[in-house]
């Protein structure tokens, strides 16, 4: 007997509910923000999707067009997710260290460079 | 083994490497590693992908990575941890916007042959493109309203639900036309519009203080999208990691939510703090209570001989990027044989989680920050309890006035230390736009101004003593 191929999928999106559940009520409240941006450039692995689709053979150029704006999207989500995150998790110390600067590491696809805080445009927001 | 095979494991690969990656977000010790982790995985991902046989264009795909990878990677190490909050609602609202376009172009180059569609692949690819487009659309109205390129406050109108459930209505039956109905290109360009036009008008509404809630829930929907494009393409890497995604933002969702005893519904539709209000300047109570201001000098000598101080940060800290300053003085006040701790309300911040990264970018270390209900015991062990641009989190009304929109919001109990300053800009209510008779208490004294200057006031006027 074969299942179809949706049953399939139906049933590995559930055991993926359940396992998101789980790991992610471990993480403390401390670490959410860094969960957010973490969870923000695993879902950037809409990129994978937009590779296939932008990789289609006789496509149009509508399509073309779409698909490689996607492309460009999903890869800045991906890289720009897993620096911010890097980024961040590197502040969280357990003892200070003074003037400990951090190391910010890269992701697979860039390389990584040392790098500072730059100006950027900063919140004018008053509360 | 075939080379799909060898594909399919791979992705198996970076599945694994997602989930090490959220387990280890457990401890901040090992967090740095498991992100590498999860970047790592994301590489094998993309490198999979590559090795399809049946992939075309290669190299213009790469071309376009390869000029778009800086970008991200530009923004992400620019950002003020202060925007943080922006910066997630900008990647996630590009995330939902990738689903949406991945979801329409591969509709539109299977819709010439009518028909040929399955109901479920159909049903998928609405879904793509509706959610994503949602979280496009919201996530950019989120950014907008963080980086106050339009006003925080709730945006209403009469009629606005009625608008928003039609609208919602009518993109619904427009998705069930295309599933079962005529498969049309223009149809589905008509969904993404209708849908990015629902994204706006459901987050304008929504106040500044409820943003944690908003882009917690606008991440789900960008990884439920991406979950919906993994249906559409039979990928299983992208159905596990999209819904990992959207469990976790379900979860933060109803997380915050319950930090502020609100239903979803109510933060959602509610237009929470679009009252404008009470007089805003009223410096008395009916009891004739007054605000008590008073100077920095006051305030450092209170501090410097004190036995323990809690600081009780909230946005004004990070508007003010006041964070390194305030450690500055946890220095000076702890040399002196104070001990300091910050006590952290889970919604302090327009994300969650925020002052602990503002903290620790600041090289707090992270044992002195206090979560809520391990630093409400210590308050009445408490000399000085230093409030720093928080104002909702520490109202009292939420304990004790039932008819304050805020009540039964679990607080920091601040009322209970011996003595009590509040730093803020001005009388003006908080983003909530309620009134705080903790500041009219006899114990608080009130130190007006930005708290950038006031802690830089405070920290020279403890040096000086």
């Amino acid at each position: 007997m074969h299942t179809s191929v949706i049953v399939t999928e139906l049933t590995v999106l559930v055991l993926a509910i359940f396992v998101g559940v789980e790991v992610i009520s471990k993480v403390p409240t401390m670490l959410h923000t860094p969960l957010m941006s973490g969870t923000n450039a695993i879902h950037g692995i809409v990129i994978v999707g937009a590779i296939v689709v932008a990789g289609l053979p006789d496509q149009t150029t509508w399509v073309r067009v779409v698909a490689l704006t996607a492309v460009a999207l999903g890869t800045m989500n991906v890289v720009g997710g897993f620096v911010v995150t890097d980024r961040m998790l590197g502040m969280f110390k357990q003892r200070r260290k003074p003037s400990a600067e951090l190391p910010a590491g890269g992701d697979g696809s860039v390389d990584a460079a040392r790098s500072e805080r730059k100006a950027a445009p900063a919140p004018t927001e008053r509360s | 083994m075939s080379r799909s095979d060898a594909i399919a494991l791979a992705y198996l690969a970076t599945i694994i490497a997602f989930i090490l990656a959220l387990r280890f977000l457990s401890s901040p010790v090992h967090a740095p590693l498991g992100n590498r982790i999860g970047a790592l995985g994301m590489a094998i991902a993309i490198a999979a992908t590559f090795a399809q046989p049946h992939l075309h264009h290669k190299l213009s795909i790469l071309i376009v990575m390869i000029v778009s990878a800086p970008i991200g990677a530009y923004a992400a190490r620019a950002v003020k941890m202060t925007a943080m909050p922006q910066m997630v609602a900008l990647f996630n609202g590009v995330g939902g916007g990738a689903a949406a376009l991945v979801a329409l172009a591969d509709f539109h180059h299977v819709a010439p042959e009518p028909g040929r569609i399955k109901t479920d692949v159909a049903i998928s690819i609405m879904l793509s493109a509706l959610i994503g487009g949602v979280s496009f659309a919201g996530s950019l109205v989120a950014f907008a309203k963080l980086q106050e390129l339009i006003r925080g406050r709730p945006i209403v109108y009469p009629g606005q639900k009625i608008v928003n459930a039609v609208l919602l209505a009518a993109l619904l039956a427009l998705a069930i036309v295309v599933i079962v109905g005529p498969q049309r290109n223009a149809l589905v360009i008509a969904l993404v519009c209708g849908a990015l036009l629902f994204g706006v008008l459901f987050v304008l509404p929504i106040g500044g203080a409820d943003m944690p809630v908003v882009i917690s829930l606008l991440n789900a929907c960008t990884g439920l999208a991406a979950a919906a494009t993994g249906f559409v393409l039979h990928n299983n890497v992208l159905i596990v990691s999209g819904m990992l995604v959207g469990a976790s933002g379900t979860l933060l969702t109803l997380l915050m939510g319950r930090a502020m005893n609100r239903s979803l519904a109510n933060v959602l539709f509610g237009a929470f703090g679009q009252v404008t209000a009470g007089p805003a300047g009223a410096a008395a109570d009916a009891d004739g209570a007054s605000v008590r201001s008073t100077s920095a000098d006051d305030v450092a000598v209170m501090l410097a001989y004190a036995k323990k101080v809690v600081v009780v940060p909230g946005y004004g800290l990070a508007v003010a990027q006041a964070q390194h300053d305030v450690r500055a003085l946890a220095d000076l006040l702890e040399q002196r044989g104070v001990e300091v701790t910050y006590a952290i309300h889970p919604v302090a911040g327009r994300m969650p989680g925020h002052m602990n990264v503002l903290l620790a970018e600041a090289n707090v270390p992270y044992p002195q920050l206090k979560e809520m209900d391990e630093a409400n015991p210590e308050f009445s062990r408490t000399d000085v309890a230093l409030v720093i641009g928080a104002n909702d989190v520490v109202n009292p009304d939420a304990r004790n006035n039932a008819t304050s929109p805020i009540y039964g919001m679990p607080i920091l109990n601040v009322d209970q230390a011996q003595a009590v300053v509040v730093l803020k800009r001005s009388m003006n209510p908080g983003f909530a736009g309620i009134d705080n008779p903790l500041f009219l208490n006899p114990k608080t004294v009130m130190l007006f101004g930005d708290a950038k200057a006031s802690v830089e006031k405070l920290a020279g006027g403890v040096k000086n003593l």
